[in-house]
């Protein structure tokens, strides 16, 4: 279809400016898009007859994952050498 | 949580709209009854989630590499990028790496062993709900069902009134006639009883005048009978026995 309305996965490397151009920035199109972002996880991974605990660990990386970033000025006091 | 009504029809209600419309209000992300699709009956839910592997890596990541890298690219690039944090120390390996790496391996292990008797009850417990609601919507086609044959039974009675109510009007007709000649039968006593006390008493009235007029006379008869007139009456009655017996007695 054309490049406004396909989802991120589905464009390709190349249009990948034309289509964060195409994007709708103002709050309530981030809100949509977050939106958007989190129905359409929940319709894959946890909305289902069989759900298991990949549907939350992912969630639970995810977190795992900020959480350290935003940490990391902090943990970077830590360290164990001071060369690497 | 609004994923359970909107599902996938989410994307495709959206990529048949221009953007700025579709993102206007966060909670009805479709407008309401213009497009072509609808949402009842709800689709059922998948049976699987999207495959994962490992517990939080999704199976697309390891497709997407396959055509470059083959089976063990991804591997290949997570093992290249642990060594990477670990030797320049963006990760830094403290207190909390030990505590993280007993409670998940205190996780995984309680998974693994009871993860699939608890899937097992959830299954059970989702199964009797599915079959209560199954009941009652069998419960309710089957009396929508007996009703309807209930009414065609009806409308089968319909028919066969006019004979009921025939029969009826006849019975109603019957008693009225009857009712009707029980009276005529009580009036018709009625007035023979009471004739017949009128001619009852008017034989009586004659008989008593008869009675009383005979003993009247009677009695003006004895009392106009004189002594004189009762001498005379006996001496003739005997001159009339003497010459009946002088006949009698001639006659022999």
């Amino acid at each position: 279809g054309p490049l406004r309305e396909r989802p991120l996965l589905e464009v390709r490397l190349g249009e990948l400016h034309t289509w964060i151009s195409t994007c709708d920035f103002s709050p309530q199109g981030l809100l949509g898009a977050a939106h958007r972002a989190w129905s359409s996880y929940c319709a894959k991974y946890i909305h289902v007859r069989q759900g298991g605990a990949p549907g939350i660990s992912m969630l639970l990386a995810g977190y795992c994952l900020l959480s350290y970033g935003w940490n990391y000025q902090h943990l970077k006091q830590h360290r164990w050498r001071k060369y690497h | 949580m609004l994923s359970r009504l909107v599902l996938r029809a989410v994307p495709a209600a959206l990529r048949a709209l221009p953007p700025p419309v579709a993102v206007g209000v966060l909670h009805t992300t479709r407008p309401l009854h213009t497009t072509q699709q609808s949402l009842a009956p709800v689709p059922p839910l998948p049976e699987k989630g999207g495959e994962v592997r490992h517990g939080f890596i999704p199976e697309e990541f390891f497709q997407f590499l396959y055509p470059k890298t083959g089976v063990t690219g991804p591997y290949m690039l997570g093992t290249g990028l642990v060594l990477y944090l670990l030797s320049k120390e963006i990760y830094v390996v403290n207190h909390e790496t030990i505590a993280s790496i007993c409670i998940m391996s205190v996780i995984i292990y309680g998974i693994k062993k009871f993860g699939p008797g608890v899937a097992a009850f959830a299954d059970k417990l989702n199964e009797e709900k599915m079959a209560t609601a199954k009941a009652m919507k069998s419960e309710a086609l089957q009396a929508l069902q007996t009703a309807i044959e209930d009414e065609k039974k009806e409308q089968w009675r319909v028919e066969g009134y006019s004979y009921l109510f025939n029969a009826k009007r006849n019975n109603i007709a019957m008693l009225l006639e009857t009712n009707y000649r029980e009276r005529l039968l009580m009036v018709y006593n009625e007035v023979k009883k009471r004739l017949d006390y009128q001619v009852a008493m008017q034989n009586l009235r004659r008989q008593k005048e008869q009675e009383h007029m005979i003993q009247w006379v009677e009695k003006n008869v004895v009392q106009s009978i004189t002594p004189q007139q009762q001498k005379e009456s006996i001496a003739k009655c005997i001159l009339d026995l003497k010459a009946l017996s002088r006949s009698a007695q001639a006659a022999v």
